[in-house]
């Protein structure tokens, strides 16, 4: 058994579990794929950790690239990163994308076998953070991470703290309402049975203490638990509309105040457990309402993207300077794979911009000296030096999310709130008219108690409570597809959709495979000394090729040479080979210059790998089946060069549009917008964020979900694309069943009520009817819900 | 029957205790990750193949 086991791991790398190339790294006969898997490894053994390698197999990932670490010695830039500071001690914490399995789990709560000035460190694996305390006076900020970074788990340190995010968003008074409202209503239930099962003479002694015990866990119900309900209806009143609040903090009162005046003048048994069980459920409700994904972040902007700081060059001098504190007129030193974070002048040096984030289009473009390049992009090739025109907050690409047009919650009308105002007029118009009948009947006691009874009996509750019920199991059918939606009332909003706008990379093409196809001729002997040479490479577009190439058996490679953003050359059977982009071929060769992977062997033009993303499965049928409920519209950043294909998936009267700067598809959105289209946008990049963010629902689509995602409303997999008719009926069927729900209640009410005007409501009718009620609608929400989910092939 | 009064005292004091438990949970943050708990619990401890750190341990 344990022989098979060494077996299988020996073509694989021991840390990371890939493929293992020719020149493998060896320790203590171990294999490695790289020098960074052995490095790891290394720590790991030194330090008595190999334990990591027992709770799962292969649990490391590769080393990708290094890191510069120098801002991290700027106090101003570890003030801002530190949780708290001591005398001694500090706490930090760390976003870790890299946390995916058990052994990451226990490595890093063992790192202070590494260096003891770490005192401990937690991970909360779901949000997968890591929360270090440790010595400052002898390990810097930047000394730890360079640990982390050595153990293999980098963590990722953008302007946008994805930590501090976390933190704010965590409301724990809600959590703590909830308690104490569970708290008051079984207490309440206990005193109130024996006024249900009718008083024998000797239990009458009790009954004032247990009155008197209902009305002081009234009060707490009333205004500690249901405090924001009175607050919010004060704020509706004074902006002379009416929300769902406005009833229910008109109930909870007159409620509030029947009780006590029943069990001061000791005229009766009060209502606190209708009370205390209405505060309960509306707080379960609102619980349900706000429960959002913690572990999936739809807030993101711009900054997530950016780094923290940035080297900027003073007198020849480099200096790491904290993104926010960057001048108009201050030099940038940007390397290879760094990102530019604010509009600037090219002023020294080869400028290959990847501009994928800013326009869609992956082709680096090359910039000359004194061109300005947009924040952004990033370089790829040698290092450059810039001069900022603009400052980060105000550039090109950070003005989509100062855009003043944004829509906010005021606008958005949910079907609660639009029925709330006739519901509470409905109310006040029966409870005034029973008052009134009894008043003309000189029966003064009666009149109160009508109304008041009315008032009770008529709560809105169930429209409270059958929203949040429906959408949020609608949620959990969403989250097992791949569908992530922000929270319930952006499901609402998804029924609403009538237009959809897609974006094309990433979003109708998947970045998971890509089509390879080779334009030239090429022998089966130069594609095994191609395969050879793109083996030694881990950039994507070496490995879709070798992927394609399909080669088994491998020749050495000597003077392996790779330049980033330009290409690799090597020695393989004696002759030059070299891949990569054309311009920087080292001969000219006359070819117009296309995109793609250019081969040259010896000297001779072979021909040339294009690569393209691939198109996502089901595109056809999917469009048809939109296409008859949904205007559909595509907004393309790239070039037209894919029109024909798209024009093959989309129906004939589709708009394609091309060329689309970030701003256009903003536009293109608010110009949809104000001709009365409730529009829904998928897109991916940051390129889409402008239109994401405005559109009435936007769906960020990844294939990866731990991938950033810019601000959106619900987050797609790639793969459940697909089953986009299917989510969009579900959430049209839930407003249905809201309604119904409605009319349930409805009925319930008016039984309720034709005792109420009567003026013979009895506590006991009350406290009964309410969880009937309740219950009933629970359970058909949920088991419509279900039927429904069936329906749509969700379940 | 007067034990009664005595009864229902003890019973809203002991609610009110376990109240007290779970408020005093939530602010302290017991509850904010309820994944990673579990996993911790199955980890092994060391095994450690020197003597003199066998000692050491079982002081």
């Amino acid at each position: 058994m344990e022989e098979r086991h060494e077996t299988t791991l020996k073509s694989i790398c021991y840390h990371c579990g890939e493929d293992l190339p020719e020149v493998t790294y060896q320790l203590e006969d171990k294999d490695f794929c790289c020098a960074g898997c052995k490095g790891v490894y290394q720590i790991l053994s030194e330090n008595n950790l190999c334990n990591y390698y027992t709770y799962n197999q292969n649990p490391g990932q590769r080393f990708k690239h290094e890191s510069r670490l120098e801002y991290l010695d700027e106090q101003s830039i570890i003030t801002q990163l530190i949780d708290y500071k001591g005398n001694d001690s500090s706490i930090v914490t760390f976003y870790i994308p890299a946390i995916h399995c058990s052994s990451c789990i226990w490595l890093l709560e063992h790192l202070y076998k590494i260096n003891p000035a770490i005192f401990s460190s937690r991970i909360d694996f779901i949000r997968k953070q890591v929360t270090i305390t440790f010595n400052h006076e002898e390990i810097s900020l930047r000394h730890l991470v360079e640990t982390l970074i050595q153990v293999g788990y980098e963590p990722l340190i953008s302007l946008q703290d994805v930590v501090k995010e976390h933190q704010k968003g965590l409301d724990k008074s809600l959590i703590l309402k909830i308690a104490v409202a569970g708290f008051l209503m079984g207490n309440v239930m206990l005193f109130s049975f024996p006024e249900y099962f009718g008083l024998s003479g000797f239990e009458k002694q009790f009954q004032r203490l247990f009155g008197w015990l209902n009305f002081a866990f009234a009060i707490p119900a009333a205004f500690y638990c249901g405090k924001d309900y009175f607050i919010s209806a004060i704020t509706s009143i004074k902006h002379k509309h009416i929300n769902l609040d406005t009833p229910l903090a008109l109930i909870i009162a007159v409620l509030f105040l029947r009780t006590a005046f029943e069990i001061i003048f000791s005229t009766g048994p009060g209502f606190a457990d209708t009370l205390t069980g209405l505060v309960f459920l509306l707080l379960m409700g609102k619980w349900l309402k706000q429960r959002t994904y913690n572990h999936i972040s739809f807030d993101r902007d711009y900054r997530s993207y950016f780094p923290i700081a940035v080297t900027t060059l003073s007198d020849g001098k480099e200096k790491p300077v904290s993104i926010n504190e960057v001048k108009i007129g201050d030099r940038l030193w940007i390397r290879n794979g760094e990102l530019v974070p604010a509009d600037a002048i090219l002023m020294k040096g080869d400028a290959w911009m990847d501009m994928s984030f800013v326009t869609g289009e992956s082709e680096p473009i090359h910039k000359v000296l004194g061109e300005i390049i947009y924040a952004g992009g990033r370089q790829t090739g040698e290092a450059i030096e810039l001069e900022v025109i603009k400052p980060v907050s105000q550039s090109y690409l950070t003005g989509l999310w100062i855009h003043e047009h944004y829509k906010n919650d005021v606008q958005k009308h949910n079907f609660n709130d639009s029925i709330a105002k006739y519901f509470s007029i409905g109310v006040f118009v029966i409870a005034f008219s029973a008052t009134a009948y009894w008043l003309f009947q000189q029966d003064s006691h009666k009149a109160w108690s009508a109304f008041t009874a009315v008032i009770i009996v008529a709560c809105p509750c169930v429209l409270a409570l059958s929203t949040p019920f429906t959408l949020s199991a609608i949620l959990s059918v969403f989250d097992k597809k791949g569908f992530y939606v922000k929270n319930t009332d952006a499901v609402e909003q998804l029924a609403k959709c009538d237009t959809l706008v897609f974006d094309k990379t990433g979003t109708l093409t998947t970045t998971k495979n890509a089509a390879v196809s080779f334009h030239g001729l090429i022998s089966d002997l130069e594609k095994k000394i191609v395969a050879s040479l793109f083996r030694n490479s881990s950039h994507p577009l070496s490995r879709h090729i070798l992927k394609e190439l399909n080669i088994k058996e491998f020749f050495p490679v000597k003077n392996y040479l790779e330049t980033p953003g330009k290409g690799l050359s090597g020695l393989v059977t004696g002759l030059n080979v070299y891949a990569g982009s054309l311009s920087s071929m080292l001969k000219a060769t006359g070819h117009q210059p296309v995109g793609g992977v250019h081969i040259v062997i010896d000297d001779v033009y072979i021909g040339n790998f294009g690569v393209e993303q691939e198109w996502r499965s089901g595109l056809n049928t999917l469009m048809s089946s939109l296409n008859t409920s949904f205007d559909l519209k595509v907004l393309s950043g790239d070039t037209n060069k894919d029109e024909q294909r798209l024009r093959k998936i989309f129906p004939e009267e589709t708009v394609i549009k091309f060329r689309q700067s970030p701003h256009q598809k903003l536009e293109a959105i608010l110009n949809l917008q104000a001709s009365q289209k409730t529009v829904m946008m998928l897109g991916d990049g940051l390129n889409d964020a402008g239109a994401l963010k405005q559109s009435d629902f936007g769906i960020a689509i990844t294939d990866d979900i731990n991938n950033f995602t810019p601000g959106c409303d619900a987050i797609l997999k790639g793969d459940s694309l697909g089953l986009l008719p299917n989510f969009i009926g579900l959430s049209k069927a839930g407003i249905k069943i809201i309604k119904a729900s409605f009319f349930i209640a409805t009925l319930y009410n008016s039984i309720g009520i034709y005792y109420a005007v009567q003026g013979t409501l009895y506590p006991l009718v009350a406290a009964v009817l309410m969880p009937v009620s309740t219950v009933t609608i629970i359970c058909f929400t949920t088991f419509a819900t279900r039927i429904l989910a069936r329906k749509n092939k969700l379940l | 029957m007067n034990i009664l009064y005595f009864l229902v005292g003890c019973s809203v004091l002991m609610a009110l205790i376990f109240l007290g438990a779970f408020i005093w949970a939530a602010k302290t943050g017991q509850n904010d990750d309820v994944y990673t708990p579990g996993v911790r619990i199955l980890f092994d401890d060391e095994v450690t193949e020197e003597k003199s750190e066998e000692d050491h341990f079982s002081s």
